[in-house]
């Protein structure tokens, strides 16, 4: 490139930072060796979500160390043999998985958006001391109540229940979220609650018919990560559910490397791919929703 | 870090109708006698602690009261069945000379050092090569965030154990260019870094909120840079590192407290633990290890407490020190 562009005649200091026009076809050629590299990149990153996707296919009889991605037999027996592999049941997985998940979600958007209109909306004694503890609670890593909650929930029979799990959610403890619906309803125009309360409304009025269907955005976010996020749950579940019949996808995927050994890759990544494959689903429908959230929440 | 609203679409007719009542109402409202303050204020009160109860309950209930409670029992003996025997600050001198949790200090801190910046750069530079002013930029957005979605899974830990294995894909591929591979996971030399790539591979939000803010600099910052006759390594340095360090600032606070707090993989990846040789003992693992394998909830809750503590100092750190390389655009 460097060789077509015209020797510089002018001092060279003073003009060069400012590039010179190029010709749209050298544009042209710099824009499409961007884009074969950056999918090179991508199909890099990718490449072991498209390598666990057709090895979740593959024929048993094959072996599992190679490297192309297109598999010369093409079955769906891995995922009928993983479906019930040895003791594992993987629709009781899911089910639970999904009942603990559904439970969580509304938990999560019924507290949070309770909480979040009183502090965005209503004034009350001691409110600025309160979300300081909302604030302060944002970045208390989860160990700092693993030990006593454990205590706790074994001390109330919680044990080997969805209860602990589920159970915080509808007292709020993600202060993420409450802190997520306190900058949405604020930025929220105040006129049509003025003009509810005016109205007679009373608060639960103006926040089941006014906020709330406003905060559907900040609501919509909230469900889709509380989703990610028990969905994706290990400890959690680790630690209460012990009876295997309770078990959610991600400890039964667990279960298979304590049942077998490395013959079972196939049903294995079969399972793998099926317990991911709701997050990414959701991640293409509601991908623009996602990313902002990201952009803006900073929420992983 | 406010979230906008994001559809514009009309506001609901109902609510259209109720903006058109009020302000009728509040002309109305301006002759009539003002109504009992007190009254309204102490109802508004009620109200208030009506909506947060759920919350208070759960901050009382499930939060403070179980951190106040574990300092207690960091000072006991417990293993759940019978009661805690005071034991005053035996746990926390039994960690200074606890070899497994000195090590798991180690490979923790080992663990964060490459990952914080690892993931920094990496996702800074693929941010800067998506703010070029590329086509199909939101396919190449969400293809690259899809590692950070699915990277603390299980299933995603499972993949990384067979990539890794002796007879894993890993090895296929440097096969391919003649080089013997070895045991990555079973590896106590080298277990650990297959942990770390794993983490460095979900870059994908840092790198969302850095193109983000990218794209807020301002244009003629760079042109006044060019003017003033700055190269590309100097703009970099002078214009978007600057522009850019308060979502900097941010990233490394988020990345650090993750890395810090990482659990699944290495749980996965060691069957529980935290092998080969001790060499993927995460802090949380040994944690989890004294707490519900050996049931040794005083331990565990000393262990915690410690964990708490370095981060709300680390977190102090970071805000006190912002001021000096956290730039705010009003500033300049």
């Amino acid at each position: 490139m460097s060789t077509s562009a015209p020797p510089a005649r002018t001092p060279a200091r003073a003009l060069s930072p400012i590039f010179p026009k190029r010709p749209s076809r050298s544009r042209l050629v710099r824009g499409v060796a961007r884009h074969i590299l950056l999918i090179l990149v991508l199909f890099l990153v990718l490449y072991p979500l498209l390598w666990m996707l057709s090895a979740s296919f593959r024929p048993a009889n094959q072996t599992f160390g190679t490297l192309g991605l297109w598999p010369s037999g093409f079955t769906l027996d891995n995922y009928r043999v993983g479906w019930n592999y040895g003791t594992l049941q993987f629709s009781k997985y899911f089910l639970n998985s999904l009942v603990i998940s559904v439970l969580c979600i509304l938990g999560n958007i019924l507290s949070c958006s309770l909480a979040a209109y009183a502090f965005a909306r209503l004034e009350f004694p001691f409110k600025r001391v309160l979300f300081a503890f909302v604030l302060g609670t944002l970045l208390l890593p989860y160990q700092a109540t693993l030990v006593p909650q454990y205590v706790l929930f074994n001390h109330l029979a919680w044990i080997n229940t969805i209860l602990p799990l589920v159970v915080p959610k509808y007292l709020a403890t993600d202060a993420f979220f409450v802190f997520l619906m306190v900058q949405f309803i604020r930025t929220l125009p105040r006129e049509l609650e003025d003009a509810a309360k005016l109205d007679g409304c009373g608060h639960l009025g103006i926040f089941a018919r006014i906020v709330v269907p406003l905060t559907i955005p900040a609501i919509g976010t909230t469900a889709l990560f509380t989703f990610i996020r028990t969905w994706d749950d290990f400890l959690g579940p680790l630690l209460y559910l012990n009876d295997p019949n309770k078990w959610t996808v991600t400890v039964g995927l667990n279960g298979f490397l304590d049942t077998t050994g490395v013959s079972a890759f196939g049903p294995l990544f079969a399972m793998a791919t099926l317990s991911i494959a709701p997050i990414v689903g959701f991640f293409l429908v509601a991908q623009r929703m996602l990313i902002e959230g990201v952009a803006t929440t900073g929420i992983k | 870090m406010s979230v906008e609203r994001q559809d514009r679409t009309p506001l609901p007719a109902k609510a259209a109708q109720h903006v058109q009542v009020a302000r009728e109402d509040v002309a109305r409202q301006e002759k009539a006698p003002p109504r009992v303050r007190m009254s309204r204020k102490t109802r508004e009160a009620l109200a208030g602690y009506a909506f947060l109860s759920p919350w208070l309950v759960g901050l009382v209930g499930l939060t403070l009261g179980p951190m106040i409670y574990s300092l207690y029992l960091s000072f006991t003996r417990y293993n759940l069945l019978s009661p805690p025997q005071w034991r005053g600050l035996d746990n926390y001198r039994a960690m200074l000379h606890d070899p497994r949790f000195l090590h798991s200090v180690g490979v923790t801190l080992r663990y964060a050092i490459v990952v914080v910046p690892g993931i920094l750069v990496v996702s800074l530079a693929l941010a800067m090569v998506l703010n070029l002013g590329i086509r199909f930029l939101p396919f190449y957005r969400a293809a690259f965030y899809l590692p950070s979605l699915v990277g603390a899974s299980v299933a995603v830990s499972l993949l990384w154990r067979q990539m890794f294995s002796s007879e894993g894909v890993f090895n296929a591929a440097l096969a391919v260019f003649g080089i013997q591979g070895r045991t990555w996971i079973g590896d106590p030399q080298t277990a650990l870094y297959t942990l770390m790539l794993l983490s460095i591979w979900t870059f994908g939000a840092p790198m969302i909120i850095f193109l983000a803010g990218l794209r807020q600099v301002p244009k003629e910052l760079y042109e006044a840079a060019e003017v003033d006759g700055a190269g590309a390594v100097r703009r970099f340095f002078s214009v978007t590192l600057p522009m850019l360090s308060p979502l900097i600032f941010f990233n490394v606070l988020l990345t650090t407290v993750n890395a810090l707090q990482a659990f699944t993989p290495a749980y996965v990846v060691s069957n529980g633990t935290g092998g080969p040789a001790d060499s993927t003992l995460f802090y949380t693992l040994y944690l989890y290890q004294r707490g519900f394998t050996r049931l040794d909830m005083g331990y565990a809750a000393a262990m915690a407490w410690v964990l708490v503590v370095v981060l709300a100092i680390f977190t102090a750190v970071m805000f006190a020190t912002a001021r000096f390389w956290v730039h705010y655009g009003d500033e300049r």
